[in-house]
């Protein structure tokens, strides 16, 4: 008796945990695994039409060494580190003076600057395009004109291409950072502060020798987002030039899978673009968390 | 203070979603106008066209339902119009359409996915021209040729205008229109200068008169597209050349090639009578509002571009002139056709006959010719209607250009070369657009010579 009870626990102890992850399970086979793999195989391929499927071996891969990869993954990784350079050390000064007992309005801020994250990338581009049109009366040159300065024309050249781009990101993913490096400041414990208040430490010791430490964890994570954040932007630079950038400017990494696997119908190229950037993405990682020690810690 | 921030939130997050709505149709909109030529006025209330719906399946109680995809609202107003009058001509058998509107980008990417799966594609859809090699590459294409359906009328239509859809002699598609380039001058511009635009008929004559306008009155003469290809294609067509020659061969860094673009550059920069187009094209917001505020005498675009006069730039009513385009030599050609939109039928349709039959119908023949015209503005294929009467009726286009508009196109009619569109041409456009204007006038990093010559090394690599 106690026996079968046992068997029969064990038995839907057994089924039960697997019909839960199911879902999730099938939904990763289908739609993350299968078209990964699928992809690899493709980017061996030379596809032309249905039924017109050749195997090429490695030719879509030596077509990579070509100009236009190059230029995507340089802005690609110029963006990503312009992205990391400003959307780390501002949200967490900006998280430190929301945390602040003595600051007014909290929520208020905390809000605003997370509303821009609940936008479309495709609306707040179409206003950042506008907003940083050629003209002397678009936004950005109307204020730059009262300062003096000439009207720029600002997509059609490279850094205030990318200026713009970054821009765009700052604006948009600003208070999403704020709120982790929040969520990480109340992790530190307020003993750590009373005790340096009473050795007299002032609020820049502090942040630096409190503050930092104890966000280490979410650094960590938020720069292993932007990474790939940064190398999977589409959208931003989409709406700014469309399908074709003069001359390289804001050309991704993915608006190069788009152009070529959409526009010039070359999925077996795409496809190895795509693979190109899935090894890109996490070599920079692996990079990024043993720089920081991740892995490491997980050794002690 | 706190139910009032609430509140404040709740009224700022709704109105970003009903800005999120207007602004993602917009942007839809304009993902369509922008690489497509063929945003013309805008479409009429969709409540008359449920009505026609409505009345059109009264007729036929066993009407066959096709499938049309395409990128523009007026296509479907067009084809919805052919259908009444077919199901009139053909009781016996009637046709449903059910059009599906997507975006530019949407829908070509739809439909090249469902035909490279072999699933799910539609009976009829429109291919806009840049897109159309994608379409064809492979030993069997998945669209139906046309040659039979279209028959003996071709000898009525600029034949040129076919070719850009054909493969081994096959036509996949069929388009809406000739696309023929002109100019359109500012006439109180030129009047200001004193200049007579009927006055300029070669290249250097536009130039001449270009030096002139700007020395009377500060206007630039003209604007040359930096990121799409609109005033550097038309005028490599109308000297004669093209990106490939007829056997599909790479010619983009030719001669001619190079003493057009080297012109370009010369009016721009040695010349000083052009300016690169504001906004970087001649579909770009800031181009609209700099053309309708008296920005620059000239524009050479081809015929569809009127649309855009007659949306976005108001204040030129009546002062808009449409001629030829200045010849490079004496006795030349003065036009070129540009662009378009084929619309195809796929071998996944199950009435493959009936859509070929029904397409040809509404564009090739006389009737349908005529409705491109006066439902769209286009310059039909058809050059047997363009003096038919009722292509000087009284439409929004007449009110705004007046009414010689077909004496001129009837006058330029033989003088328009057929372009090669082989597999590459994808390719080729993706990099003139973004390279060679932007490379050779704008950056001035590279000469005219040297940006055709880089493009023409890239697009062979793709081969």
């Amino acid at each position: 008796m106690r026996n079968t009870q046992l068997t029969y626990k064990k038995r839907t102890h057994g089924i039960i945990p697997y019909l839960f992850v199911s879902p999730f399970i099938i939904s990763f086979l289908v739609f993350f695994l299968y078209p990964t793999i699928s992809t690899i195989v493709m980017s061996f391929q030379r596809i032309l039409g249905p039924g017109d499927v050749s195997f090429i071996g490695l030719r879509n891969y030596q077509n990579l060494l070509n100009p236009l990869f190059f230029t995507a993954l340089k802005n690609t990784t110029i963006y990503t580190f312009w992205t990391i350079l400003v959307l780390v050390p501002l949200p967490i000064i900006l998280a430190v003076i929301l945390n602040d007992k003595t600051t007014i309005g909290k929520n208020v801020f905390r809000s605003i600057f997370f509303m821009p994250a609940l936008t479309s990338v495709i609306v707040a581009g179409i206003f950042f395009r506008y907003a940083f049109g050629e003209q002397e009366t678009t936004f950005i040159n109307a204020i730059l004109g009262n300062l003096g300065v000439k009207p720029i024309v600002w997509l059609q050249q490279k850094s205030t291409g990318m200026f713009a781009l970054v821009v765009l990101c700052t604006w948009r993913w600003l208070g999403v950072n704020i709120i982790y490096f929040l969520s990480g400041l109340q992790n530190i414990p307020a003993e750590l502060y009373e005790s340096a208040d009473i050795d007299g430490a002032n609020a820049i010791n502090k942040f630096i020798n409190i503050t930092l430490p104890g966000l280490r964890p979410v650094i960590i994570y938020v720069i292993t987002i932007s990474v790939y954040g940064g190398y999977a932007m589409f959208a931003e630079s989409y709406t700014y030039w469309g399908t074709s950038n003069p001359g390289g400017i804001g050309l991704t990494l993915v608006q190069y899978i788009y152009q070529t696997g959409f526009n010039q119908n070359d999925m077996g190229f795409a496809s190895a673009i795509g693979i190109t950037l899935l090894l890109i993405v996490m070599i920079v990682n692996v990079i990024q968390l043993s720089f920081f020690g991740y892995f490491r810690k997980e050794e002690d | 203070m706190k139910r009032s921030i609430a509140f404040l939130i709740i009224v700022v997050l709704t109105l970003g979603v009903i800005m999120a709505g207007c602004g993602g149709g917009n942007n839809s909109n304009q993902d369509a106008a922008a690489p497509d030529p063929e945003t013309n006025a805008t479409p009429e209330p969709s409540t008359e066209e449920t009505e026609e719906d409505e009345k059109d399946s009264e007729v036929s109680g066993e009407a066959t339902s096709l499938v049309f995809w395409t990128f523009q609202e007026l296509h479907k107003q067009f084809l919805d119009d052919a259908v009444l009058t077919w199901n009139e001509n053909n009781p016996d058998r009637p046709i449903e359409l059910v059009t599906e509107v997507y975006s530019y980008d949407e829908m070509h990417n739809k439909l090249l996915i469902s035909l490279q799966s072999g699933v799910g594609a539609p009976d009829l859809a429109d291919i806009e021209i840049s897109k159309f090699a994608n379409y064809l590459k492979g030993s069997t294409p998945s669209l139906v040729p046309l040659n039979d359906y279209i028959g003996s009328d071709i000898e009525y239509c600029v034949e040129a205008r076919f070719d850009n859809y054909a493969k081994d002699g096959k036509y996949y598609g069929i388009d809406y229109h000739v696309g023929a380039t002109v100019m359109y001058y500012n006439t109180e511009i030129l009047d200001e200068a004193g200049i007579d635009p009927n006055d300029i008929v070669t290249w250097d004559d536009f130039v001449e008169a270009g030096k002139e306008v700007v020395t009377k009155t500060g206007i630039p003469m003209t604007t040359v597209e930096i990121t799409d290809q609109w005033t550097l294609y038309p005028l490599i067509s109308q000297i004669g050349s093209d990106f490939f020659d007829s056997d599909g061969n790479i010619i983009i860094d030719n001669e001619d090639n190079i003493r057009v673009l080297q012109f370009l550059y010369d009016m721009v920069h040695e010349h000083e009578i052009a300016i690169p187009t504001p906004g970087g094209f001649h579909h770009a917001e800031e181009y609209y509002a700099f053309m309708n505020n008296k920005g620059a005498a000239a524009l050479s675009m081809p015929l569809w571009y009127m649309g855009r006069f007659v949306e976005y730039m108001p204040d030129l009513e009546g002062k808009i002139a449409i001629l030829p385009l200045p010849v490079w030599e004496e006795g030349g050609f003065r036009s070129a056709g540009m662009g378009g939109t084929g619309t195809v039928v796929t071998t996944q349709s199950e009435h493959q006959e009936l859509a070929a039959e029904f397409l040809t119908y509404s564009k090739v023949s006389r009737e349908g010719a005529i409705k491109t015209w006066t439902m769209l503005g286009f310059d039909p294929l058809r050059w047997d209607v363009w003096d038919a009467p009722e292509m000087s009726e009284d439409n929004v286009y007449t009110d705004y250009f007046g009414k010689e508009i077909f004496d001129m196109l009837l006058e330029i009619k033989d003088e328009i070369h057929p372009t090669n569109v082989p597999e590459l041409f994808p390719a080729a456009v993706d990099i003139i657009k973004k390279d060679v204007s932007f490379k050779s006038i704008r950056e001035q990093s590279l000469t005219p010579a040297e940006a055709l010559k880089e493009a023409a090394e890239e697009v062979a690599r793709q081969q």
